[in-house]
């Protein structure tokens, strides 16, 4: 299973890298949604994709509108892993296509937890 | 200052007396962790301040908050997921049929902590089964703690708490945000689910015929006889072909031949076996 990690923060790429590596996923990383689309291209569609919000160059929101637009990521699992709660952005990003989302800060349960409601672990 | 020997075996009789709970040679610091907070609270400064308080009263309210503060309240929403996905494809829409005469469908949560597993199928039944309007549904959510209950009542969770099992369109559909940290599910759901007071280790109250009965993860901390009798008087309040639900880590064999495991794919729950349903057992 493969999964790309989008977060400008090296940081927390490598904790959600280091809770999939367990879970036996091949991890793909990018630090923007620019840089995230590119990977997209190069690797082929991942089983889940997990991602950032507020990051520079292009944010989560704007990656997530971005790879709706695209059939051919129709079936590619998306969960929005950010610092923003109001409800007003989950609801947001559900309407754009997420499929999940993650209230940071997490814990390694959350993480294993929500990818059980997708299906993907 | 570390717990005496004595004082723990004190804690451990006072768990074992008023609640059936066992805690095993090895947890004194469960104890240190859950109960120096408590005596802080309290006033009393120290754990042995507080113990030798206990020791000095009768069973009384400081004995009950003592019992609150040792129990684990460990839960989240949809824990497990599947026994949920069984609930939504198999087992409601069997029940549905079964009870379609009396319209009436009736549910038990024992040990439900702060109310998350309770509102799971309260809100599995309101986003799945729209004919249930109309039907007499009884949703009883029971605990020990009395805190915990309190919670539980309010429906309010922290980030931690909604980030753990809860998908995301039910947090937008049945949530509010009331505060930076906290959410409140919605009046027409908590509305659904009533909470009471329970001691499972005590004859149960007077209750009624219940269709599902979830009683997971809290049999893992009775001992063996309390077990048995946990489940002869759940089978008394079990409908003849009413579903229970344990832990993961629990099962009915070995310790109550009355019930035959069922199997809906990776869901294992327990029904009462023909000739036993509804036998009154004492």
């Amino acid at each position: 299973m493969k999964a790309l990690i989008i977060d400008d923060s090296r940081t927390m790429r490598m904790i959600i890298g280091r809770i999939l590596r367990e879970l036996g996923f091949e991890i793909h990383e990018a630090g923007n949604g620019i840089e995230g689309l590119d990977r997209l291209r190069e690797i082929g569609q991942p089983d889940i994709t997990l991602v950032d919000w507020n990051m520079p160059e292009m944010t989560g929101f704007e990656f997530l509108k971005a790879v709706r637009a695209q059939s051919e990521y129709d079936s590619m699992k998306l969960m929005m892993v950010t610092t923003e709660t109001e409800m007003n952005q989950v609801a947001n990003a559900l309407d754009a296509g997420a499929n999940e989302y993650v209230m940071k800060p997490f814990t390694k349960d959350v993480i294993k937890e929500k990818l059980s409601l997708l299906g993907v672990a | 200052m570390a717990l005496s020997r004595n004082d723990f075996e004190y804690v451990r009789e006072l768990l074992r007396t008023e609640c059936a709970i066992v805690l095993e040679p090895g947890k004194e610091y469960l104890v240190e962790s859950r109960l120096c907070p408590l005596a802080q609270r309290l006033g009393l400064g120290t754990l042995d301040a507080l113990i030798a308080k206990l020791r000095r009263e009768p069973v009384n309210g400081v004995h009950r908050q003592v019992i609150d503060a040792m129990t684990t309240n460990e839960t989240l929403f949809f824990r497990d997921l599947h026994p949920f996905e069984t609930l939504k494809k198999t087992i409601v829409p069997e029940l549905l049929q079964r009870r379609a005469p009396a319209r009436t469908l009736r549910i038990w949560c024992g040990a439900c902590s702060t109310g998350q597993e309770p509102y799971s199928i309260a809100l599995l039944l309101r986003d799945n089964f729209p004919q249930l309007f109309g039907w007499r549904l009884q949703l009883l959510a029971t605990d020990l703690c009395r805190d915990v209950l309190e919670r539980a009542r309010t429906g309010r969770y922290n980030q931690l708490e909604m980030n753990r099992g809860l998908p995301a369109s039910m947090l937008v559909k049945h949530f509010a945000k009331v505060s930076a940290d906290q959410w409140q599910l919605r009046e027409e759901v908590r509305s659904m689910v009533e909470f009471q007071e329970m001691n499972l280790a005590r004859a149960f109250p007077p209750m009624p015929s219940f269709d599902l009965v979830f009683l997971r993860n809290v049999m893992i901390y009775f001992d063996t006889e309390t077990k048995r009798a946990i489940l002869a008087r759940i089978r008394r309040v079990l409908a003849p072909d009413g579903y229970l639900f344990l832990g993961c880590a629990e099962t009915t064999l070995n310790l109550d031949d009355s019930y035959e495991t069922v199997t809906l794919g990776k869901t294992m729950c327990y029904r009462q076996k023909a000739a036993t349903a509804g036998a009154q057992t004492f």
